[in-house]
């Protein structure tokens, strides 16, 4: 007689921990072929809110930690995936080969964005030579708390929106992709064995319709990224919402997750600092 | 309590050849305006200063036509010759100052003082630095050859109305955009003439286009569908409203609004420099400025030395004539902010606060607050909240630098933030912990173009001024 599988239950990510949705509700997620493949939690707007808590509470220890912290453990993600490629791939379905070039293409881009953490400052701060006697410096902060709506390519492009709002540190509330949720919860186990402090990335599954709206208008929301908005109607009223306490808001656009990145996605959730002392003996 | 009688020592203001009316400078011209026109004061006298032609939507329009079609060639003109224009124009503001000084005075109500030492070298200044950003673009960072964005729908607000012109229209003319500004309604007589200095300059016709008028026409120009940029500095109230109109239209924006700033004072500070600091950053264009600091927190252990010192020092501020070289606080610039003055002024006293101002007389006509000083405020009186725009400090105290850290970002703004100690350590450690744009340490109130400017959280988004005011008014 084979074994029966023990299957995983797949829950949301909040706070460093696994909680089902509070509303008890789940939707059923298919494989491309259209075989059951899990019950994924569908979470609601308290679960938004519960994450935004959770965002804001790691926000001081995640922006105070050093650079070279956040960076040391960004890569610590990077190393962790990349110890899970088999099940990546497997989860990814498709073809095996270009699965595992989309795990590869993640973990890669993890490594990239971890290199980042301690020179995006030496970049885009400045020092500016005012015309008096004073010091005078510019450097970039986080904004604070952001809210990701994940594209829909489940690792690859998860990653590349998560990977630069949360290294030059940020925390985050991620909407995963609503018909491929699955990798976005088995990369919080990744996230959750990386020495990420919880609350830094939350992840929620659900439906992109429903969970967008709240967390666009959420008042203790610094940023908004919408890349995963397909329908132009609600990316504007995402973005409406989001005019009411001047969120950052990254538009949606069409993305080629394979190409080079650029700064685009680390320096729209940033904020400039500038520092003025007067010199004297 | 005056330590000194001053005579009177006006400025002329016969340098100022002022027009009975002015039009809208549409591609490189004066024209009529399609709305009725409507009158500048001098707020210090409530006497007409000109007729100011009301553009409407068509006007707008046309405007912004005149600015697409000189698009195509401010644009491709090498980077060089640009900023040849632009050198062109700061000189000829330093050429024109004392009359740009003297009119700014007339139409805002600063002190000339000001409007003499601050506004116009700064003007002059902001063009001067990115005249010379015009053709060194690819080594900005952002790019081998980063793209202008196309035309630029620029509004800005009548604190600094010379100022704010020349943060909006000096980076983006560098950066090869042309523009369609919209001055503050109370204030719109220096940006027309700039218009005729970009006259004198020969600057090819509708590179920069200056429709005057009030919040219409304002409206008009941030949702003209072929503007391509949208910047404005004005309040926080209306940056929503256009943060919303822009949403979906793909424009990019930065917005420079509203501030509650902290002013923190420790007991180890120098407290005369910080008594000039704190005069500085709230008495300062009678506290018509974003980044003020309005919200004083003492701590408790020198409270009393620092109001004692603080109330003295106010004493021997002169209050009149913005045209008097020696005139420290001017007129408040309209009936209506003199109103939203006197409002929360005294929402502070029914919301328990005490009030407090130095003996003085105020002139008769114009419109006029002077120097006042709240003490006993708690952080949820509306004057510890809300953004008077006005010569009022609101007074609080602190026992530790955490909960100093903790009251000054307790407000949904965030453009500046004043320490005032004499511990480096604590100076570094203070800065980080604020969430605040600009930080300014043993000093307040400093502006230079290398300098990036502009807000944390509601105090919006994008800076002006510096390497990072580039990105505004670039294609990145």
């Amino acid at each position: 007689m084979s074994r029966l599988a023990v299957r995983k239950t797949y829950k949301l990510y909040i706070g460093g921990a696994f909680p089902r949705s509070e509303s008890g509700r789940s939707y059923a997620v298919t494989s491309s072929k259209g075989d059951f493949l899990a019950n994924a939690s569908r979470a609601s707007r308290k679960d938004v809110r519960d994450a935004v808590v959770a965002a804001r509470k790691a926000f001081p220890g995640w922006s105070g930690a050093t650079a070279y912290n956040r960076g040391q453990i960004l890569y610590r993600i990077a190393e962790m995936l990349e110890g899970r490629r088999a099940q990546f791939a497997e989860e990814l379905g498709g073809g095996k080969r270009s699965a595992l070039e989309a795990v590869d293409a993640a973990v890669d881009r993890l490594v990239w964005y971890a290199g980042w953490s301690d020179k995006i400052a030496s970049v885009h701060g400045t020092a500016n030579p005012v015309a008096g006697p004073y010091f005078n410096l510019s450097s970039p902060e986080p904004t604070g708390v952001v809210g990701v709506i994940a594209p829909a390519d489940p690792l690859l492009g998860l990653v590349s929106v998560v990977a630069p709002v949360i290294v030059t540190g940020n925390t985050c509330v991620v909407v995963a992709a609503e018909g491929a949720p699955l990798p976005s919860i088995t990369l919080a186990e990744v996230l959750a064995t990386s020495d990420l402090p919880g609350g830094v990335v939350n992840v929620l599954t659900g439906h992109q319709r429903e969970l967008a709206p709240w967390l666009a208008a959420h008042m203790d929301v610094n940023g908004l990224d919408l890349t995963g908005v397909d329908d132009t109607e609600l990316a504007l009223s995402c973005e409406q919402a989001a005019a009411e306490n001047l969120k950052r808001v990254l538009r949606p656009a069409a993305e080629d997750w394979r190409a080079a990145p650029g700064l685009g996605r680390m320096t729209r959730f940033l904020e400039t600092k500038t520092v003025w002392h007067p010199m004297g003996v | 309590m005056s330590i000194f009688e001053y005579a009177p020592a006006p400025e002329s203001r016969d340098i100022v050849d002022l027009r009975p009316s002015y039009g809208l400078f549409v591609n490189g011209e004066f024209v009529d305006g399609g709305g009725a026109p409507f009158k500048t004061v001098n707020p210090a006298t409530e006497e007409k200063l000109a007729e100011v032609a009301m553009a409407s939507a068509d006007d707008v329009d046309r405007a912004v036509q005149a600015a697409r079609k000189a698009y195509g060639v401010w644009s491709a003109m090498p980077g060089a010759e640009r900023a040849k224009y632009l050198f062109r124009i700061a000189r000829i503001i330093q050429e024109r100052a004392r009359e740009l000084a003297v009119l700014e005075s007339l139409d805002n109500g600063k002190p000339i003082r000001e409007s003499r030492d601050v506004d116009l070298p700064l003007v002059a200044a902001h063009f001067f630095y990115y005249a010379g950003w015009a053709d060194k673009l690819e080594h900005a960072g952002f790019g081998a050859d980063p793209r202008p964005l196309g035309v630029a729908g620029q509004v800005i607000p009548w604190n600094f109305p010379l100022l704010m012109l020349a943060w909006k229209i000096a980076p983006a003319l560098a950066c090869g955009n042309t523009v369609v500004l919209k001055p503050a309604e109370t204030t719109p007589l220096t940006a027309l003439l700039f218009a005729e200095i970009c006259q004198q300059a020969d600057l090819p016709p509708g590179v920069v286009n200056i429709v005057t008028g009030a919040g219409e026409t304002g409206a008009a120009v941030v949702a003209h569908p072929d503007v391509n940029k949208v910047a404005f500095t004005g309040s926080t109230e209306v940056g929503r409203i256009i943060a919303r109109t822009v949403a979906g239209t793909g424009k990019k924006l930065t917005l420079e609004l509203g501030g509650k700033a902290a002013n923190i004072v420790f007991e180890d500070a120098a407290l005369d420099q910080a008594v000039e600091g704190i005069v500085n950053g709230i008495f300062f264009n009678q506290g018509h400025v974003c980044c003020a600091g309005s919200r004083l927190l003492v701590q408790e252990s020198v409270q009393d030395e620092l109001l004692t010192a603080l109330k003295r020092r106010l004493g021997t501020l002169r209050l009149g004539d913005p045209l008097d070289k020696n005139t420290d606080i001017g007129a408040i610039n309209s009936a209506e902010q003199l109103a939203k003055i006197r409002s929360l002024s005294d929402i502070g006293e029914q919301e328990g606060a005490e009030r407090w101002s130095p003996a003085c007389e105020l002139p008769e006509r114009g419109y006029w607050f002077p120097p006042t000083v709240f003490t006993g405020v708690a952080q949820s009186h509306r004057i510890a909240r809300e953004e008077v725009f006005g010569p009022v400090l609101s007074v609080l105290t602190f026992r530790t630098p955490a909960e100093a850290v903790e009251k000054a970002n307790n407000t949904p703004y965030g453009l500046s933030a004043g320490i005032w100690t004499e511990k480096g350590s604590r100076i570094l450690w203070m800065a980080g912990k604020l969430r605040a744009g600009v930080v300014w340490a043993n000093t307040f109130n400093r502006f230079d173009p290398t300098s990036p400017f502009g807000g944390y959280k509601e105090s919006g988004y994008g800076r002006e001024g510096g390497l990072l005011g580039l990105e505004a008014y670039l294609d990145v």
